[in-house]
């Protein structure tokens, strides 16, 4: 880990050393894991950090009075602090542990809508967005009588300010943008977005699933009012998640569920609520995968995003400029500011053939809608392959991409 | 009425065919030639009511029943699907419904091709089986 920690740049090698499943053959091909913005792979602290609170202090938090309870609690908070350096927001109380980003952005739809929404309210989204953040405000609009308004985009996915100005009014309440697209890679202006919003009085939730794992993030100074994220894109473990909100806003919002850990008095007739962030807590919590979600997060913070970033970058730029050297493929998305995501289509061949010829070489990619079937749509293709690279990957990973998609080519046309 | 290869000799057949691949490149060019070699279904037929929906690629098919025998014809907008479709055809089309509806399917396993009967999402094949199956189903109520 020392060569990690001290460098500059990153040594790639070093850095897979760290990753265990690297080391599997798939369809007796060395796995080339190129499907990281639907999940990374996990280093061994993270894994060591689960068997650990497996094997040596599981208990329910919050509760018991005795010592297991007591490391586990302290284990689990010590996670809060993590994620609120992480994420820059001023207090622990402002983080909500969730199972990840689509919770977030349902606790807030429906907490924050069901107590703040009207008929003829408008909730403005991307043309970009994910499924999970499209959904859940269709269902509390359709519930509350509101209206949901997208924004449209340029052919290559760029944010189309005049039209989201337009939009603007002092209908809007509530504006819910991914911070950066996980089909195309495509980063949205999120600062201007919620300055522009918040001069007409909306809110604005930043869908952070694929932009916490590359970019700096600082809620403060971007000011937004929500930020949710999934563990498991930045290398930790599924089911562990968080919402940032503002303090303000989450103090004023009902809670998103009912039971244990979010009350502070019950009686037959009536309860009261418990402090942030345990009102937004309810029953028993994801303990070891939020506990080991902090390794995981340190883990990046010891490289450092930057680092990470410019190694991506070169990934990215290598890769972009070996695609198009390939006769007939497109890629969606071209354009400069972008994580480390590239989204592909190629002329006569199906995205689910390029997958399934990939996967018979040990290449993972990501083929289809990418949980994203209305941009599709206004792209007018079924689906895309898509190659998204994380600190991991290497240079010769993406020679084994073209190499592989040359087979494909010649297997198929 | 001219006899027919029963199902379980169709199958027998497709198994021999794919024993003679050692590598899984000659398999899937195989499939995938079969998948270009399949008519392209009329344009007639290309409607909502008549989709298998996979996650990832979009499967046509329709069936009709002549003198007791079911006979499918079917279309997608991905190539190895469409060879397997094709395999699938090959086996069922021109049987009598119960033979449809009770075959047992396991040649997909001795061929190596169970991965595409896998329950992801972006599966079409375990998806194609079944509609082919309730078509079948479907006819034999009807008749
Ligand atoms: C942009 C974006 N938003 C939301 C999600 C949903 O994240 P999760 O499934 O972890 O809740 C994803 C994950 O695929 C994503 O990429």
């Amino acid at each position: 880990m020392e060569s990690v920690l001290n460098k500059k740049t990153l040594d790639v090698q070093v850095v897979r050393e760290q990753f265990p499943i690297l080391k599997r053959q798939v369809k007796g091909y060395p796995l080339v894991y190129l499907d990281n913005a639907a999940t990374s792979q996990k280093p061994k602290v993270v894994i060591d950090a689960l068997v650990e609170y497996y094997s040596n202090y599981n208990a329910n938090i919050h509760r018991g009075i005795h010592t297991l309870a007591e490391e586990a609690t302290a284990a689990y908070e010590q996670t809060r602090e993590t994620v609120r350096q992480f994420l820059g927001a001023a207090s622990t109380e402002e983080i909500i542990f969730t199972r990840g980003t689509t919770e977030g952005i349902n606790l807030v739809a429906y907490s924050w809508g069901r107590a703040n929404l009207k008929a003829g309210d408008e909730i403005i989204l991307s043309s970009l967005e994910h499924h999970s953040n499209m959904v859940p405000w269709q269902m509390i609009a359709e519930e509350k009588g509101a209206k949901v308004k997208i924004v449209p985009i340029s052919d290559e996915g760029e944010f189309n300010w005049e039209a989201f100005e337009l939009m603007l009014s002092e209908k809007t309440k509530f504006v819910s943008v991914v911070h950066a697209s996980n089909a195309l890679g495509v980063i949205n202006p999120v600062k201007k977005i919620i300055e522009a919003a918040h001069a007409v009085g909306a809110l604005v939730m930043l869908d952070g699933a694929q932009s916490s794992v590359h970019l700096d993030i600082d809620v403060q100074e971007l000011d937004c009012d929500f930020f949710a994220f999934s563990g498991h894109k930045v290398y930790g473990p599924t089911g562990a998640g968080a919402l940032y909100g503002k303090r303000a806003l989450l103090e004023a919002m009902p809670p998103f569920e009912g039971g244990g850990e979010m009350i502070k008095q019950v009686t037959y007739e009536w309860t009261t609520y418990n402090d942030l962030p345990y009102k937004f807590e309810a029953g028993t919590p994801n303990i070891a995968d939020t506990i080991a979600l902090k390794p995981a997060l340190d883990f990046v913070s010891s490289i450092g995003k930057d680092v990470i970033r410019a190694h991506e970058a070169q990934l990215l730029e290598y890769a972009t400029n070996e695609l198009k050297k390939l006769p007939g493929l497109k890629i969606m998305g071209d354009v400069k500011d972008k994580v480390s995501v590239v989204s592909f289509v190629m002329e006569g061949i199906h995205p689910q053939d390029i997958g399934i010829l990939l996967d018979n070489q040990g290449i993972a990619v990501r083929t289809g809608h990418h949980c994203a079937e209305p941009l599709m749509n206004r792209l007018c293709i079924p689906g895309t392959s898509r190659a998204s690279f994380a600190m991991y990957n290497t240079l010769e990973e993406v020679d084994s991409l073209i190499r592989g998609l040359n087979k494909v080519i010649k297997m198929l046309r | 009425m001219e006899a027919v290869t029963p199902i379980t000799a169709i199958e027998e057949e497709i198994v021999d065919e794919f024993s003679l691949f050692d590598s899984w490149e000659d398999k899937y060019e195989y499939i995938i030639d079969m998948g270009k070699k399949l008519p392209a279904l009329e344009d007639q037929y290309k409607k909502e009511e008549n989709k298998i929906r996979g996650c990832q690629s979009t499967v046509w098919m329709v069936s009709e029943a002549k003198d007791g025998r079911i006979f499918y014809k079917a279309d997608s907008d991905a190539v190895i699907v469409k060879g397997l479709i094709s395999m699938l055809i090959r086996v069922f089309s021109g049987q009598k419904a119960s033979d449809i509806v009770s075959a047992d399917m396991k040649f997909i396993d001795d061929i190596g091709m169970s991965t595409h009967l896998a329950q992801t999402r972006s599966n079409g094949l375990r998806a194609m089986i079944r509609q082919m199956k309730l078509d079948a189903m479907a006819w034999n109520s009807k008749q």
